[in-house]
């Protein structure tokens, strides 16, 4: 401690809490930060589906008035960007933070305050996003001519709108003529501070995969989670910046009267489209990578084998990385683009079911002969597996271009890409906290309560997403606030499920919450797993592993305990037990004493100069506006020189297991 | 194994989904097809989609029932028992690798075929296609019959039988053109055109719709196909080239002209010999032959006087964000307006 206060203070002294409010705001700790990461996302998980809930009343009747048209609109976009860049992204990030090292034998990520950093943008971008709420109100379009549209003379609120011009933000819909609500320009910075927050963790998790991995860990040991969590990182890596040249764009449209997408002064809708989606479709990837990952993990435990063609499944998931960026104009088969376009565009997006396919018929081997425990995680394993086959063949009858033309825009596309991202993405999440909930917690969640809640949500979503398909066959269109009464039937059968999804979901806060504080205590090992981060303790220690591990094959952790007979069973070796008690020993109580990284202010207040920054930018015509672009930079500026002059670890800061 | 007491539950929960689901279907017969069927072509090209559409999707059905029941079986089969031993640790199968990857691209390539044939055959126009225009308007649809000089809004007339050939444009936002029982989508892209082909074999009403998000009333920019005989058409040609009688005074179609002339109205609605508005002023649709329509608003609604005079009275309450605006009308010159605009056959 006293080396600490010895050292010069650059801005502020280092903190020093190790428990508490504190330490967590300081922690650069990829398990805390993790964490961190899991819970906000889960916040903003029960409010995208509160958000859900809405529209779905909304929509039980044909000619409903529970919404304005306005808040119709408000609401589903805002219920699309929640689920996708502060739900399902986190998440995953959640999993990609506490897992990496864990499963490469690190004792943390490579930039471990980089890593912290991308949280606080994280949250304070999400926080951005919705503190709209209470800077804008409800708008009429300027329109055409500057003619004002009108509005119900009722709803003149001057706050409480939210952004409405779909996540997809298309142009000239959601520029300033037709979209004047400042509530979008906060979606448009919004999402830009968000980029910024998944640039930096790709950056780092790509520098941690290629030189954080335990000796021996050669690249086809590496388990498939994280594999796919580097092809999620590429794949952030290239599409991010071309959404934040597109978002720099309406920006500037918006607030400082250039016309890039203005078809009046030249400018061009359709490009919009193209960046949009350049960006948009590896996204789609961004999102169901980690749960691939997550479920090719699950599956060989619960199977008592070995994942079938991990290699086959490796390379599957790096050629949906590279064929995710050849196939984004299928989001505009309908847009007037060449016919070769569209003819190659479709040929482009059925070559993508192929490793896809790949993936689910090596899934199946995997279960295939093997003595299956069909415990929770494995029940929403197999449930991804089922569910996501259905939203990949309907989105093989994407590729039917002219079968496009009729579905795009209607329920079935909102059926297809929610069964790949609630049957596919979100399934596969949940299963992962089921799975690894004992590595947070040391304790097991309930088996009994989570077999419950998945089949609340199995039954819900299907009641939920199925009917949408013949919805959209019959011609409801996406984003409606009216439809034809002749459709009310299976609405409130969808509005129904939706319910049921929601009573699955408090049934999972139950479980969390009670199996957090009273579950069975987990011990060593307790799914009999295959991968390092099962041969540390539970909960996990805070420096990761006492000894770095040395790996000498796939499935290390497994092939330390069992043998295999001559027909190729396994055979648990005799001193498995011991072994594994062992790990768990000297887990706790390193031999010598191990330096981590020391928790610091700096990224949390770095962080904290964007969003000022993106206020300044939407109130820039007022001297406030110009001020807060000033603090926010010059707090950020002043955070980056005192990390510059802040060590990572201090000299002879406490180590851990020395206390 | 699932304890005793989690199992009766679940099987408790299965059994009131199936009765739901039976209890569903019940209810669904009797519900009618929805205007928008997109399964119901009644022209060539809605045709050649739903040719294409209904193969792709047996087949997806075939591997849906292969892919789900190989996780049922897998699940029920292979699931953990006393007496079952442990499983051979098997790492993969080339062969299989292979034949997974070589018969879905075999598949896809089939599909690919004629996905591609369809593709080139329907987005060109036909020779001597009938052409008209299709401008998008927040939150309705323009028609203009350059070889005709007639310009309407709402329903778009057409002979039955012959190919029309739509180029298509917006005047604001991209707005998407859907008329399912005869072709596919196309945007309406400002500063663009684009073509989307149409026909219907036989006379009747298509009903479209707005498909792209394009702001507050989205949901309410209908559009309707009118498909006649072609005499029909010779004479509804006819009847549009035609001036509209003009009301009598003294009548309350002549009161309804005066407010019509006088309210604000003439800034952006059109009549023939009554007024013209500037060219590239604000503008919403022509109403010379108003009647004619037999829907208003954007076609979100049938035309009934009572529609009518409820729209007249405020139309931001009627269609969110809507550019005509509460005029303030006493209730009797909405009276009079009505009587004006009846008069527009």
């Amino acid at each position: 401690m006293t080396a600490i206060a010895d050292r010069p203070t650059t801005i502020f002294r280092r903190p020093t809490a190790e428990t508490g409010f504190w330490s967590w705001i300081t922690s650069v700790d990829h398990k805390k930060v993790g964490i961190m990461y899991g819970y906000t996302a889960f916040i903003f998980f029960i409010v995208g589906g509160l958000e859900a809930l809405l529209l779905r009343i909304h929509l039980a009747s044909a000619e409903s008035n529970f919404l304005s048209a306005a808040d119709y609109n408000g609401l589903f976009t805002t219920h699309a960007v929640t689920m996708i860049f502060l739900v399902v992204m986190p998440m995953s990030a959640a999993f990609m933070n506490y897992l990496i090292p864990l499963m490469i034998g690190a004792r943390d990520v490579a930039f471990p305050r980089l890593n912290a950093l991308s949280y606080w943008i994280f949250l304070f971008g999400g926080i951005f996003l919705y503190s709209g709420l209470l800077f804008s109100g409800i708008t009429a379009p300027t329109g055409v001519a500057g003619i004002p549209g009108n509005l119900d003379p009722t709803d003149t609120r001057s706050f409480g709108a939210l952004p409405d011009g779909g996540w997809f933000m298309y142009q000239p819909n959601a520029g300033a003529d037709f979209s004047p609500s400042t509530s979008l320009d906060f979606a448009v910075i919004g999402l830009q501070i968000l980029g910024i927050a998944s640039l930096i963790s790709s950056v780092n998790f790509i520098v941690t995969f290629f030189n954080l991995r335990a000796k021996g860990m050669r690249l086809l040991r590496v388990p498939v989670f994280i594999w796919m969590t580097l092809v999620v990182a590429f794949l952030l890596l290239f599409s991010l910046p071309i959404i934040a040249i597109a978002l720099f764009m309406v920006m500037f449209d918006r607030q400082f009267g250039t016309l890039f997408f203005d078809a009046t002064a030249g400018g061009d809708p359709i490009l919009w489209q193209h960046l949009f989606w350049l960006f948009g479709h590896p996204e789609v990837y961004i999102l169901i990578l980690p749960a691939m990952g997550i479920v090719s993990e699950i599956l060989p435990v619960f199977s008592r084998k070995p994942l079938f063609g991990y290699a086959a499944i490796v390379f599957a998931g790096a050629a949906i990385g590279f064929l995710g960026f050849g196939v984004w104009a299928h989001h505009m088969f309908a847009s007037g683009i060449t016919t070769v376009a569209q003819a190659g565009f479709g040929l482009t997006t059925m070559t993508i079911a192929i490793p896809t396919g790949v993936k689910i018929f090596n899934w199946l081997g995997t279960m295939w002969l093997g003595r299956i425990k069909l415990k929770t995680p494995m029940l929403f394993a197999i449930g991804f597996i089922a569910m996501f086959t259905i939203g990949g063949l309907s989105g093989v009858t994407h590729s039917v271009v002219p079968s496009d033309w009729q579905q795009t825009d209607t329920y079935y596309i909102v059926a297809h890409f929610h069964y790949v991202l609630f049957g596919g993405s979100i399934l596969g999440i949940f299963g992962g906290l089921y799975y690894w909930f004992p590595k947070l917690t040391g304790r097991m969640m309930n088996d009994r309560i989570g077999k419950v809640h998945f089949w609340l949500w199995f039954i819900g979503f299907n009641m939920t997403f199925a009917p949408m398909h013949w919805l959209g066959l019959q011609g409801m269109i996406r984003r409606t606030w009216r439809y034809d009464p002749s459709l009310e039937f299976w609405n409130q059968i969808v509005s129904v499920g939706a319910f049921v999804i929601a009573i699955g979901l408090l049934v999972f806060i139950y479980n969390f919450w009670t199996s957090k504080r009273r579950g069975e205590i987990a011990g060593m090992d307790p799914w009999d797993a295959r991968t390092l981060e099962w041969a540390i303790p539970n909960p996990t220690p805070a420096h990761n592993f006492s000894v770095v591990p040395t790996v000498h094959t796939l499935d290390d952790f497994w092939h330390q305990k069992y043998d295999e007979d001559e027909e190729g069973r396994p055979v648990r070796k005799k001193e498995a037990d011991d072994h594994v008690a062992h790990l768990g020993e000297i887990g706790n109580h390193p031999p010598v004493p191990v330096h981590l990284p020391n928790p610091s202010y700096f990224p949390v207040v770095m962080a904290a100069g964007l969003p000022l920054i993106g206020y300044g930018i939407i109130f820039h015509t007022s001297a406030l506006g110009k001020a807060l672009i000033v603090v926010g930079v010059l707090i950020s500026l002043v955070a980056l020189i005192g990390w510059g002059a802040e060590p990572l670890e201090e000299p002879h800061s406490p180590l851990a297991g020395a206390h | 194994m699932m304890p005793p007491v989690a199992r009766s539950r679940l099987l408790r929960l299965l059994q009131l989904a199936a009765l739901g689901l039976t209890l569903g279907a019940c209810s669904v017969i009797g519900i009618p097809d929805s205007p928008l069927n997109s399964l119901d072509p009644k022209g060539p090209f809605a045709e050649r989609i739903d040719n294409l559409f209904w193969p792709v999707f047996w087949i997806a059905t075939g591997v849906f029932v292969l892919v789900e029941g190989a996780v049922l079986v897998a699940a029920i089969v292979f699931r953990d028992r006393k007496d079952r031993k442990e499983p051979r640790q098997i790492h993969g199968n080339n062969k299989l690798e292979i034949l997974w990857t070589v018969i879905p691209a075999a598949i896809l390539a089939s599909i690919a075929v004629p996905t591609f044939q369809a593709v080139f055959e329907l987005t060109e126009c036909g020779e001597g296609a009938y052409p008209v225009e299709i401008i998008g308007h927040q939150w309705w649809f323009e028609y203009r019959y350059p070889a005709e000089s007639i310009e309407t809004a709402n329903v778009l007339v057409i002979p039955a039988g012959r190919e029309v050939c739509a180029s298509m444009t917006s005047e604001d936002v991209i707005h998407n053109y859907w008329v399912p029982a005869l072709n596919g989508k196309r945007y309406l892209v400002p500063g663009q055109t684009t073509l989307l082909r149409l026909q219907a074999d036989e006379p009747g009403v298509y009903w479209g719709q707005c498909a792209e998000f394009c702001g507050l009333s989205h949901s309410l920019m209908r559009a309707q196909v009118r498909a006649v005989t072609e005499a029909e058409f010779s004479d509804w040609v006819a009847a549009q080239q035609a001036p509209p009688a003009t009301p009598a005074e003294g009548t309350p179609a002549g009161a309804g002209l005066e407010v019509f002339l006088n309210r604000g109205c003439t800034q952006c609605h059109n009549i023939d010999t009554i007024n013209e508005i500037e060219q590239g002023a604000f503008n919403g649709p022509d109403l010379t032959h108003f009647m004619d329509r037999g829907v208003i608003a954007g076609a979100y609604k049938e035309y009934s006087v009572d529609n009518l005079k409820t729209w007249l009275a405020n139309p931001p309450k009627e269609k969110p964000g809507s550019y005509m605006p509460n005029l303030g009308l006493t209730q009797q010159e909405i009276d009079d307006l009505a009587a004006f605009l009846e008069t527009l056959t």
